[in-house]
């Protein structure tokens, strides 16, 4: 199959040249809004869902980004970081009965302790996520545990969080502030809810701020380091171990403010992060997994064709549409956009 | 006192013993060969030394000091370098990036010994900011070596280092490598390029089945004529 070989040659040559992959992700962001155009759906209507994608994208970046260097730096999928975002969204909800509760700071519809209760969501998910991994995880990696014991690990924990859940608030539906109005305000003709706004801005600096963490910090290179080889990471005198604690603190707390932004956008539920898991680990295999630039590029993919699709799909399809386009890329390119081979 | 001295060193993987009874020394400012046939124990043997397997008989001194059970963390510490022969750079990291990683170690400025590796390779000093990923295979090898390098060490232990280049490449960091020597610092390397390295080392040692077979000056093993039968291709 000597032409099977020359064609695998010359698309990997392709996949080389810089400009490639964002011009895949381009396509991959513009296939769902021309379908929906193609459908009928109004430009105003589609501007408004791309923002919508793009703060809900965001949100799945936040917990992306914790998700794939985790994997990265311990070559473990974490199938309890959705219930990581959930748990911090009962957090939250939780300091706000202990706070006193001020006046709406408008035009949101959230007041001052709100904000109090997102500072302390981010320290105390992170050390959730830490004590999940000393006494669950980490005992099973010394031990050399197979990939599936881990796994299953990972979603033991996932349903010990959501159980608790359970116990303590139920299994209906809540709000942060219940009865508070929501309205929407036009902004350049699109219909948003400040709080979404507030989301949007949060979370876009949220990942400034985890950029120049990674890129200009020391911690912030080693983990990117760990997560691309972590032998070599090693032979290199990195403290590999202490790389990963930082790394779940980060991470956990990065999903707790992500599920507090959800349940903000709209209610909290148990359930509510794990139907985000699927969403996610198609972010960061569409981005290739270990890369956090990549889980970013991912998650915003993921986000507006989510949001977009639902225009003219049923919303309960937001899934599979995550999934279909895990799969395409996959399909195209296994290692992800920004993957590489064998990585 | 020689820079680094193993006797009678044995391990393996899992189960599997791959070195039996294996001694070598390298003495300061050395370049020293390990040849040997596919599967003999060349790389086996530098990830012991480097303590990434674990040494299960025998005893290892770095300079004087048992450096038997050391890990590679603190063997890094006291000078002693490794490059691996595959996945030996952190792909999604700049040029510079690597090199920095190469001295986590250390605290403070990182510019003079970047300057220093830059000087070696002045095509890394043009790419310092592209990912390496993105990078030939000749120029991965520069950072890989590079990143050893950072920390100044007094012995550098390379895995194939010509492995999957274009022959011009091959000569090119051969000569890297005799550069680096000339800098003092001694050279621990297992190469498939038999005729290659033999001609470049002060000393060899011939390998095979896990054993010492042969020791003695790279031109003299060269022209032996049993090992120019065994390992050079008549």
């Amino acid at each position: 199959m000597l032409g099977a070989r020359r064609w695998r040659e010359q698309v990997g040559r392709l996949w080389a040249r810089p400009w490639v992959p964002p011009l895949f992700l381009l396509f991959l962001v513009l296939l769902p809004i021309l379908l929906a155009a193609q459908q009928g759906v109004s430009p105003d209507r589609l501007l408004s869902l791309v923002i919508w994608g793009t703060m809900l994208g965001s949100i799945l970046a936040l917990g992306a980004i914790g998700l794939t260097l985790v994997y990265g730096i311990l070559r473990f999928a974490n199938f309890a970081h959705g219930d990581l975002m959930t748990l911090g969204a009962y957090l939250a909800l939780f300091m706000l009965t202990l706070l006193p509760q001020g006046p709406p700071l408008r035009p949101f519809s959230f007041s001052l302790e709100f904000l109090v209760a997102l500072g302390l969501v981010f320290p105390l998910t992170g050390l959730a996520a830490l004590l999940v991994d000393r006494f669950l995880y980490r005992p099973l990696r010394f031990r050399r545990a197979q990939p599936v014991v881990l796994a299953m690990a990972a979603f033991a924990a996932a349903f010990f969080v959501r159980s608790l859940i359970y116990l303590f608030w139920g299994p209906d539906f809540l709000f942060y502030y219940v009865g508070r109005p929501r309205p929407a305000m036009e902004v350049f003709g699109v219909l948003l809810r400040p709080d979404q706004l507030f989301i949007l801005g949060l979370a876009l600096l949220l990942v400034f701020l985890l950029y120049l963490l990674l890129e200009k910090t020391k911690l912030g290179k080693a983990m990117r380091a760990t997560a691309d080889n972590p032998d070599l990471a090693r032979t290199c005198g990195i403290p590999t171990e202490r790389v990963a604690l930082w790394t779940w603190l980060l991470g956990g707390g990065l999903a707790g403010i992500s599920g507090v932004m959800l349940g903000l956008d709209a209610q909290l539920r148990p359930e509510m992060g794990w139907f985000m898991l699927l969403p996610l680990f198609a972010a960061v295999i569409l981005g290739g997994i270990g890369n956090p630039y990549g889980a970013l590029a991912g998650a915003m993919v993921i986000g507006i064709a989510q949001q977009v699709s639902a225009s003219f799909l049923n919303p309960a399809y937001a899934p599979g549409v995550a999934f279909v386009l895990m799969i395409l890329v996959l399909l195209v390119r296994p290692q992800g956009i920004f993957g590489r081979p064998g990585g | 006192m020689s820079l680094l001295k193993a006797e009678g060193v044995s391990g393996g993987y899992g189960d599997l013993e791959v070195l039996r009874d294996v001694s070598i020394r390298v003495e300061p400012g050395e370049i020293v060969s390990l040849i040997g046939p596919n599967g003999a124990g060349k790389s086996t043997l530098l990830k012991t030394l480097f303590g990434l397997l674990r040494c299960r008989r025998g005893v290892i001194r770095f300079k004087g000091e048992e450096v038997t059970h050391a890990l590679p963390e603190a063997l890094v510490r006291k000078g002693m370098a490794y490059v691996p022969q595959v996945d030996n750079v952190f792909p999604s990291l700049s040029a510079e990036e690597n090199l920095e990683m190469g001295a986590f170690v250390l605290s403070g400025d990182l510019k003079e010994r970047k300057e220093r590796v830059f000087r070696l390779f002045p095509r890394l000093r043009e790419r310092r900011h592209q990912r390496v990923g993105r990078m030939s295979g000749g120029e991965r090898q520069m950072v890989a070596i590079g990143r050893a390098l950072m920390l100044d060490p007094e012995l550098l232990m390379l895995d194939e280092p010509s492995a999957g280049l274009a022959p011009v490449l091959v000569d090119h960091i051969f000569e890297q490598i005799l550069a680096i020597n000339r800098t003092g610092v001694a050279i621990l390397m297992v190469e498939q390029n038999a005729k290659k390295s033999l001609e470049l080392a002060h000393r060899a040692y011939v390998l095979a089945a896990g054993q010492n077979r042969f020791e003695g000056p790279g031109p003299e093993l060269l022209t032996n004529p049993e090992i120019g039968r065994l390992y050079l291709g008549g």
